[in-house]
């Protein structure tokens, strides 16, 4: 047990506790808030409603990101909705009702306190990005629309067709870029962490490289916030975009910052199974399309006929057939699994490899396929162009694939780490979704923090502790500087045979196959073994060509990947250590009827890990988990 | 997924160290093509080779590969982001191309879309338009209830249409003066159509085409490229209502007085 970890969770009861702690925090007065700068690294939906957010309230703030633009950020790809208890669908909905469906859906594996606070943020999420003009889809009346997502039986889904994230994200951007053009924010793009400066115990600045001219640059500031998403990307093909990476985040951890629950991974089960050894990414279709599409498959093994040639009688909808309650909308983890085990089994739908069908020809015939056009249209057209088969005449073929990492960078209930004024936002830090994330929490958590905690925690940081001014003339720049200089002119200098593509899809090839959808102490064994020897095969045998001063991808992403078989590693101790089955860690040995089973006698806690140096393993630490509000039950969704 | 057969093309690459040196076309072949792979995994695979032999790869700007993130972007035999209509050079597939088919592939070209490498152009032109006005003037925290203003649901929906730009640059790119009147319209549009963006419509709509003018974006003269390659399927309407909007608040100027000098 560790006393290093305090969640710093404020005492009463679980409706007043937000409200009490805004109110007992320090204030920095607006004067002087001038005077007091602050690091936002990515520019998502957490950093840059972060960053808007920051600047309004007269902070001095630096955004990077690694894209030409913040509007390019990997959030604007989330299709399908965000969350809120707005209750606008008289359904029974609640704060209460969005905080028990967010801790049951994680399956008991995250913290209350802040689940609550989530919920209770959800609603002024919904009223600022409407203010912000954001183009959500509404009724005839006038009055904003929902939908349904898995794990809930309530609609409290809001939607801008299925394009939310870029419009969430463009609200964000344009209210960030107005900062800009008020001089608050300034922003740098193209621009790589590639480490956090400590100053006195303290994260003081951040070390960059600018993508265009290879430059390693350093800079100060008050206070650094890491915003910059998840590491799905450590399996090689995921549903994230081609620069997503743990590389900031693991840069914090080794400066420090304990990371917490790796293995907590999101299989997200509806999307485009894969096609080819070339393939170099996965496209998710939105968890909305399950509200009007049936998942099935044939109840003969190795059926070959024409699906639309297979009767209903011989079908089997086996979503709603394990759980009449939740039907197709059962929680992403549970579907991820019954898709497996339908493939397993050899109820595949494709001759070679993995699918399921996710069938609309009902929904069709109930409501016309102009009125399953306005829903999905987007997401239709987006299967024909990269399957070339037509959804509107033939089931879509789908199949899980790593999506969302509910792990990350351990925070306490004001979103700092282990090294004080390094606060982590978004999909980067680890506090919400417990050990599954929920469809449409991602976007409501990653603007909560940005928009509504932040702006007061690191307020109260600022004000509470006493930041001597520190210029990066001071050695711990230059000592950062240094060491990433000479960790890139390390790359560099291999010049072995090995493209770095290659040993990302060797190792996401080890992680799915061992940590996967499911783990068992045998094959993550065996991938403790595989791991340590691809770590040396790329730093013995990695290629990069071209030079470190220069626009150079290929060194972009041989740092990124030697990141991520660190990470790997970890993830799959993480998971070694975690002996029991909870959300989207599953582990073969703890299972009853295919459902997962919790042991929470022995591991209601986080699991947050501490850096000991590159030499020697990293320590794991507790902090447990205590369930006063939501009584600790074995999931149904039944 | 198709089972036909791969397939050999010749491409045609602009290739271009740096935005201070000059370019030239170089040919490669792109060997044993799967229709089912992405225009851009071709390209991972001919990059893959390049390097392999000790080449410089082909340097070009992608991120989610779902035609969502607008980083993508060239021209495919003259166009923008390859034959298929709707379509980004993302989610634009092999199948679309035959055995023996030669491309020529090359940057989005326009004075304000400086090269920056190879098939990589700098647009951070459209971020300095974004920052002249295009965004509603409020702060967290001070929005009223979502539903306290109902919108009417083809306003909603308009807005959305318009909203959907993912700022790719294939306007810009299509059109023989390079304007960018496609891309300032649809974000003038989308405020315009939210009772929310009524207050600062005017100011908005002066701020953003005098910056494009200033960028170096041509004039608008309607010939309809812009639209007609537009991946998302952006309306030229957009057009014809920011150039009203430009005329009403152009007369309309009223001048700005600065009442916090007085208090």
């Amino acid at each position: 047990m560790s006393n290093k970890l305090d969640s710093k969770i404020p005492s009463g009861s679980i409706d007043s506790k937000w409200k009490d702690h805004k109110f007992k925090m320090k204030l920095v007065n607006p004067a002087n808030k001038r005077k007091h700068s602050v690091i936002i690294i990515g520019t998502g939906l957490a950093g840059a409603s972060a960053a808007a957010s920051m600047g309004e309230l007269g902070y001095k703030v630096k955004a990077f990101c690694v894209h030409e633009s913040p509007r390019r950020a990997h959030s604007v790809a989330a299709q399908g909705g965000i969350n809120a208890a707005k209750n606008y669908q008289n359904d029974g909905d609640s704060i209460y009702r969005l905080f028990y469906d967010t801790v049951k859906g994680g399956d008991f594996r995250a913290r209350e306190a802040n689940v609550y606070r989530l919920a209770e943020v959800s609603t002024n999420i919904i009223d600022q990005c409407v203010a912000q003009g954001v183009p959500f889809a509404r009724d005839y009346g006038g009055l904003l629309a929902n939908r349904s997502f898995g794990g809930a039986q309530v609609s409290r889904t809001f939607y801008a067709r299925g394009q939310t994230g870029q419009q969430l994200l463009i609200g964000a951007y344009q209210a960030m870029m107005r900062q800009v053009d008020l001089g608050n924010v300034d922003l740098k793009t193209r621009r790589e962490m590639l480490d956090v400066v400590v100053v006195n115990g303290q994260a003081r600045g951040v070390i960059v490289r600018n993508l265009l001219t290879g430059e390693i640059e350093k800079h100060e500031a008050d206070a650094v916030i890491i915003a910059s998403g998840g590491y799905s990307n450590v399996f090689y093909l995921s549903t994230n975009a081609m620069a997503c990476a743990v590389t900031a985040a693991w840069k914090g951890h080794k400066r420090g910052a304990f990371f917490a629950n790796p293995c907590y991974t999101q299989i997200h089960p509806t999307c485009l199974p894969i096609h080819g050894s070339n393939q170099s990414k996965l496209t998710l279709m939105s968890e909305s399309l399950r509200n009007d599409g049936r998942v099935w498959v044939s109840k003969t093994k190795n059926d070959r006929r024409h699906p639309n040639e297979i009767p209903d009688a011989e079908r089997d909808y086996y979503l709603e057939r394990v759980y009449p309650s939740f039907g197709n909308l059962a929680p992403r983890d549970v579907a991820s699994r019954q898709a497996k085990f339908r493939c397993d089994e050899g109820h595949s739908v494709t001759p070679h490899g993995e699918a399921v069908f996710l069938d609309f020809r009902d929904a069709i015939q109930r409501l016309g396929e102009a009125k399953i056009a306005e829903r999905y249209g987007n997401l239709f057209q987006m299967y024909e162009k990269i399957s070339g088969e037509n959804p509107y005449k033939v089931p879509m073929k789908i199949y899980p694939a790593p999506h969302y990492t509910m792990g990350g960078l351990w925070v306490d209930y004001n979103l700092m780490s282990t090294v004080p004024g390094l606060f982590v936002a978004g999909e980067a830090n680890f506090s919400d979704h417990g050990a599954n994330r929920l469809g449409a929490s991602a976007l409501m958590q990653g603007l909560a923090d940005g928009y509504f905690v932040l702006p007061y925690t690191i307020g109260d940081y600022i004000a509470s502790n006493k930041l001597e001014k520190v210029t990066t003339d001071h050695d711990a720049f230059k000592e950062a500087k240094d060491a990433t200089e000479k960790e890139i002119h390390k790359i560099m200098n291999i010049k072995g045979d090995r493209t770095v593509d290659s040993i990302h899809k060797e190792l996401g090839r080890i992680m799915w196959d061992n940590c996967g959808m499911s783990r068992t102490e045998e094959s993550l064994k065996k991938a403790l073994q595989q791991i340590p020897k691809l770590k040396e095969e790329f730093w013995n045998n990695v290629r990069v060509p071209g030079a470190a001063n220069e626009i150079n991808p290929e060194l972009e992403k041989a740092g990124r990947v030697a990141d991520f078989i660190e990470l790997g590693e970890l993830m799959c101790r993480d998971a070694l250590e975690r002996d029991e089955s909870c959300g989207g860690h599953f582990r073969e040995e703890h299972q009853a009827d295919g459902e997962a089973v919790r042991n929470d006698e022995k591991f209601c806690h986080v699991a947050a890990w501490e850096w000991n140096g590159t030499s020697k393993a990293q320590t794991r630490h507790q902090e447990e988990l205590k369930f006063e509000n939501v009584k600790l039950a074995t999931r149904s969704y039944k | 997924m198709s089972d036909t057969k791969k397939m050999n093309l010749t491409l045609r690459v602009w290739r271009q160290k740096g935005s201070q040196q000059s370019g030239s076309f170089k040919e490669y072949l792109a060997k044993d093509v799967s229709p089912d792979d992405s225009f851009l995994e071709m390209l991972d695979q001919v990059n893959e080779q390049l390097i392999s032999k000790g080449e410089d790869p082909i340097a070009f700007d992608h991120d989610c590969r779902e035609g969502i993130c607008g980083s993508c972007g060239f021209m495919i035999n003259g166009n923008a982001h390859g034959p298929q209509k709707s379509t980004t050079v993302c989610q634009l597939h092999m199948r679309q191309f035959s055995d023996g088919d030669v491309l020529n592939l090359e940057p989005w070209r326009a004075a304000a879309f400086p090269v920056i490498k190879d098939l990589m152009v700098d647009r951070s032109a459209f971020d300095r338009i974004i920052k002249s006005g295009g965004y509603i003037s409020v702060n967290t925290g001070n929005a009223p209830d979502g539903n306290a203003l109902p919108i009417p649901k083809v306003n909603a929906d308009e807005a959305f249409s318009s909203a959907a730009c993912i700022g790719c640059g294939a306007c810009v790119a299509s059109c023989k003066n390079a304007s960018a009147a496609l891309f300032t319209s649809a974000k003038v549009t989308h405020l315009l159509s939210v009772p929310q963006g009524q207050v600062e419509r005017e100011r908005r709509v002066l701020s953003m085409v005098e910056t494009m003018d200033a960028e170096g974006f041509g004039a608008c003269s309607s010939t309809g490229s812009c639209s007609a390659s537009c991946p998302k399927d952006i309306s030229l309407v957009n057009i014809a209502k920011m150039n009203k909007e430009y005329l009403k608040a152009a007369f309309n100027k009223k001048p700005e007085t600065n009442l916090e000098e007085g208090v």
